[in-house]
């Protein structure tokens, strides 16, 4: 089961990260290194077997519906540490949207 | 010419009246300023990963799928869905992808006379993400302002079956779902501010086809009469398309409720895959038989079911008890009117005339309203009673809206009982009859309407307190005589 | 003995004496740092000296009056750089955090600070925690202080190698796959994985969710018992802490450990193991027996699936951890962007380093459509087996005994071509956080003048019998008080 440079650029795009060519390259071989590694994983017969989503036998960790006091001066910080604040009081900041608007008809 | 079937499957998105976030402490109160109702966790921020369950929004998820006749599952789980955008702090969101919440119920809505179970396929809960904000035009904007106030607010998620057939049927559709969840009070549905948020998702196919067409996904319709206008606009314009012979492209698109039509949205950078796995940090929940029945057992009495009982106990018409049962404060009302003053169809008119035009004309809800059960009822008896007409008990209300006085106060204060005292009806009939001898020829001559003005005489002399039936019967007698 | 040479046990006794002061201890570490430091490489941040000795003055002044918070209070320690510490740099050694100042504490670092110890500074690492060998630090490598061209290993290397050049008096180190352990056994220095959910990962920067655990790196085992009883226990803010009484892990120390029943699984002894590693670990195993251990060998038949199974599923919940790194809200923020996308592919692509990248992209792909039943779903159930494979074991064991490492500190540079070469230095390390449960590594001998560690695997939260165990066999094992000769210069002097 080989990965492609063009399933690499598509990964690669769900996460946001801009690669160069070499890099494509590079990635893609050695994916295909991990992977084939990865695939011994093949030889176990898993059928009846329930995945564990979760670490511990630990459920029903449940919070009370009580507001807790506002941290002002912990978003104020964080919000003075943020990029782009130097565009807007009280908001982050980001360049614009396009992605998901309407279409000039 | 070649008939279409529509299908159309609606998503309703609607906010939790919880005071509290999903996963954090921080508060949900409307209005606040932004970035003030923030933490650690529902910014984000490297460290804040781990959260901690809202057992409330629990609760009232819960009690909605049992509201709309789902299943609840047996244990309760959350996933990631995974992707990027501004409002959406962690780059993912806490949703239920594997294992909803609810499944399999429906929601009934009363249309032509007959009744039409719309399917619920799935409820669930999960987080909302921020607001973005555009300065201006979203395409011209130098830069967006995210608010996340918003982010981690519990949202239920309703998905119905594509069942729905038309505008009308959407539109019924959110109006019954809307009232059942308000009956149990989990969320205030208000669709302009946003507790509330339907989208469409609407295809055609031909009559009598068992394969569904392509369907496009509409959204950005904020109020019921959007949802019905769009959701009219994008059939027609797929129903064009197709008898072109050309295919409908799936897409997502977009009412602009300006120009009345949907537009296409851009396409994404890269075609959505939520890549969904159970979120590792929330541990399992695992309900408790007797908190599913309190919870059940806290449902009231809802809307379906008070709408059969008020048309089978209290004999009304199906117009007016889906009028009283619209909403559970109005039939709370009506029930309660009753236990003073028993007279259903009475107390219905009055409710669905006077009653609804003060409360529309105002924009008051009548949680706010100054009137009492007890009042109405009280009024209502007075009428019966003759002590006042019709008339003046108009009058008696609206002042009875406009201060809370009770009617017996109103009448007393401003001198309103109604005069039925023969004798002193008499009197002013008389008067009236003397003082104008054109009018009683006119009647003589055959002109009828003469008498209107005669008794519209003696009602001006009563400032409009004479009973009316007795003036039209003695002033008959007397001119007649 | 210099003071900085000291075990946090001998230097809390020495202060509990009045013997010393906590100045004192911080002006020897300090002194030992600007020696050794600059051919160690250990730190990220180093905090500034006034504020390093007035916190010691003002304990001093507190035990003076007769107070003192706890037994370790005065002394000198470092935290691993992702570990949030509020107003000062954390930055998981990589770019997109380079000037992250977290707003608050982690629970780890305000236990430790309500205990007294005093923070020196922040410890490098593998650039998010991934990696093997802390070459994957955005900023510099650290150097194993045995032999300044080889790595500390990772992703914990900064914590281990200071504490191996004495230049703190222990550590904490986070631990997903190994990156307590394995650069403990490289170092030559006590490292812990605690059980899953007893110490709160609140504050710990994620990289696997399911993985992450926090743990202590130190001399001895004995300072290893202290740290621990410090750091673990409930937490509300940590879901998945446990809800637990608070133990006491020095009072195992000194009992016996005649009876004890200790598994060895040959799966740890057989592939890619070099035989400098199995010969030490194996001495080590004979000691036991001649303490009156009974040793035994079993078989974990899922152990070789364990490397696997971490691959997919720590990539893909670091890929989830890692989508908030976008340059929105906190850290670096490609300057000058068009648009959103452009912001987030400029952004991560400039903050994050190569294995990051690769990770992250590992975990997408194993969690995408079409492939996450055969990926993900099925490392899950792996997983499943793999514990399952310690279940049986601890039926009837109550210990599990193996290598850390597959081989000693290897030269720096030397893996680093080849990714896969790198993720098998976890071979023996990863089964334990896939199962959640408690492990813990000290170290049991030299090969060419190297580390060899030794690895005690234990049920869950029986850390008290685990660490009484490894207290006995330190003695016997005469590895305890072996310090690379590391000096000024950085050449090694000779090793005893």
């Amino acid at each position: 089961m080989n990965v492609s440079k063009k399933e690499v650029e598509h990964v690669a795009a769900l996460a946001r990260l801009a690669l160069s060519e070499e890099e494509k390259i590079l990635y893609t071989d050695q994916f295909n290194v991990i992977l084939e590694y990865i695939h011994r994983l093949n030889e176990l017969n898993l059928e009846n077997i329930d995945p564990m989503t979760h670490v511990q036998q630990l459920r029903n960790v449940l919070r009370k519906d009580i507001a807790k006091g506002s941290e002002k001066e912990l978003v104020v910080r964080i919000l003075e540490e943020s990029p782009g604040k130097e565009k807007e009081k009280g908001f982050f900041s980001v360049p614009p949207v396009i992605e998901g608007f309407e279409m000039e008809e | 010419m070649q008939e279409f079937e529509t299908v159309i499957g609606l998503e309703v998105h609607v906010e939790l009246l919880t005071k509290t976030k999903m996963f954090c402490g921080c508060s949900t109160a409307f209005g606040a300023s932004p970035n003030t109702q923030v933490c650690p966790l529902c910014l984000g921020l490297p460290g804040g990963t781990v959260p901690e369950l809202n057992r409330k929004a629990i609760e009232y998820t819960i009690k909605a799928a049992m509201a709309l006749n789902c299943s609840i599952t047996e244990e309760i789980t959350f996933d990631r869905k995974n992707y990027f955008y501004a409002d959406l702090p962690k780059g993912y969101q806490i949703s239920q992808f594997f294992y909803p919440m609810g499944t399999g119920g429906y929601v009934e809505i009363h249309l032509n006379g007959s009744t039409k179970k719309i399917g619920i396929r799935q409820i669930h809960l999960e987080e909302d993400t921020g607001k973005l904000l555009h300065l201006g035009n979203i395409i011209s904007s130098p830069y967006s302002r995210v608010d996340f106030n918003r982010a981690g607010v519990p949202l239920v998620e309703i998905v119905t079956d594509p069942e729905v057939r038309s505008a009308e049927e959407a539109r019924l559709f959110l109006q019954k779902l809307r009232s059942i969840l308000r009956y149990i009070e989990i969320s205030d549905c208000k669709m302009e501010e946003g507790s509330m948020r339907c989208d469409a998702n609407i295809s055609l196919m031909p009559l009598g086809s068992k394969e569904f067409g392509n369907k496009t996904e509409l959204k950005n319709m904020n109020s019921f009469r959007s949802v019905y206008k769009g959701i009219e606009y994008e059939v027609e314009r797929q129903r064009n398309i197709l008898l072109e012979g050309a295919e409908v492209t799936p897409q997502t698109r977009h009412w602009d409720e300006s120009k009345g039509l949907t537009k296409a949205m851009r396409s994404k950078f890269v075609s959505a895959d939520y890549r969904c796995f159970p979120d590792p940090a929330i541990p399992p929940f695992d309900p408790p038989q007797e908190w599913l029945e309190e919870i059940r057992e806290s449902i009231p009495e809802l809307p379906d079911s008070r709408f059969t009982r008020f048309v089978r106990e209290y004999e009304l018409p199906p117009y007016d008890a889906e009028v009283l049962t619209g909403s559970r404060e109005m039939a709370d009302f009506f029930d309660a009117v009753l236990t003073l003053y028993n007279e259903p169809k009475n107390v219905s008119n009055w409710i669905m005339s006077e009653f609804l035009r003060l409360l529309n004309s105002t924009n008051t809800e009548i949680s706010e309203c100054r009137i009492k059960p007890e009042d109405l009822g009280e009024l209502l008896n007075l009428m019966d009673k003759e002590v006042i007409s019709g008339k003046i008990a108009k009058g008696v209300f609206e002042e009875m809206f406009a201060s809370g006085e009770k009617p017996e106060d109103i009448i007393k204060k401003k001198g309103l009982v109604q005069i039925s005292d023969e004798n002193t009806l008499s009197k002013i009939i008389d008067s009236v009859l003397e003082g104008n001898p054109s009018s009683v020829e006119d009647f003589h001559s055959g002109k009828n309407k003469a008498m209107g003005f005669l008794v519209g005489q003696v009602m001006k002399e009563t400032k409009g307190k004479a009973n009316p039936q007795l003036v039209n019967k003695l002033l008959k007698e007397k001119i007649e005589k | 003995m210099n003071l900085y040479e000291k075990t946090a046990y001998d230097a809390a006794m020495a202060l509990e004496k009045k013997e010393v002061t906590s100045v004192e201890l911080v002006e020897s570490v300090l002194g030992r740092i600007s020696e050794v430091e600059k051919n160690v490489k250990g730190f990220i941040h180093l905090i500034e000296r006034e504020t390093i000795l007035e916190e010691a003055r003002e304990i001093d002044r507190l035990r003076a009056k007769g107070q003192r918070s706890s037994i370790l209070a005065g002394v000198p320690m470092a935290l691993k750089d992702n570990m949030c510490t509020m107003g000062i740099p954390t930055t998981c050694a990589s770019r997109i955090l380079e000037d992250y100042r977290p707003p608050y504490n982690a629970h780890v670092t305000e236990k430790l600070q309500q205990a007294g110890t005093v923070l020196i500074g922040k410890a490098n690492m593998d650039e998010f925690a991934m990696g093997s060998s802390t070459e994957n630090s955005a900023f510099y490598p650290t150097h194993n202080p045995w032999d300044t061209n080889r790595v500390p290993g990772g992703s914990s290397g900064g914590s281990a190698a200071l504490v191996a050049a004495d230049e703190v008096f222990f550590s904490l180190g986070s631990d997903t796959g190994g990156s307590v352990r394995q650069p403990a056994s490289l170092c030559g220095v006590v490292g812990l994985k605690p059980t899953y959910g007893l110490v709160s990962r609140y504050g710990l920067i994620a990289f696997a969710s399911s993985l992450d655990q926090i743990g202590p790196l130190t001399k001895d085992v004995r300072d290893c018992a202290m740290v621990l009883e410090i750091i673990a226990g409930n937490d509300s803010r940590d879901s998945t802490s446990v809800p637990r009484e608070k133990e006491s892990y020095s009072s195992y120390l000194g009992r016996d450990i005649k009876g004890f029943k200790v598994a060895m699984p040959k799966e740890y002894f057989q592939e890619g193991i070099e035989e400098a590693v199995r010969e030490s670990v194996m001495n080590a195993v004979v000691l036991c027996i001649k303490l009156g251990v009974e040793v035994e060998e079993v078989s974990m038949p899922h152990t070789s699936y364990a490397l696997p199974c971490y691959y997919l599923v720590g990539t893909a919940e670091a890929s989830s951890n890692l989508a908030r790194y976008d340059g929105v809200q906190y850290g670096f923020r490609a300057p000058d962007q068009d648009n959103l996308i452009e912001l987030y592919l400029k952004t991560r692509s400039q903050g994050f380093g190569s294995e990051v990248k690769r990770r992250i992209m590992l975990g997408t792909y194993a969690l995408s459509s079409g492939y996450y039943d055969a990926y993900y779903l099925n490392s899950l159930k792996a997983r499943t087996l793999i514990r399952q494979d310690f279940e049986n074991v601890f039926q009837n064991y109550d210990l599990i005994i193996t290598p850390t490492s597959p081989s000693p500190a290897f030269v720096r540079g030397e893996r680093l071509d080849d990714p896969l070469t790198m993720y098998l230095s976890d071979i023996y390390t990863t089964t334990a956080n896939l199962a959640g449960v408690p492990a813990i590594s000290i170290p049991c001998g030299l090969a060419d003048g190297l580390p060899v560690g030794l690895q005690i695997i234990g049920r869950p939260f029986d850390e008290g019998r685990m660490l009484q165990f490894c207290f006995a066999l330190e003695k016997m094992l005469g590895f305890k008080g072996l310090k690379p000769k590391i000096s000024a210069d950085g050449v090694l002097k000779d090793v005893s």
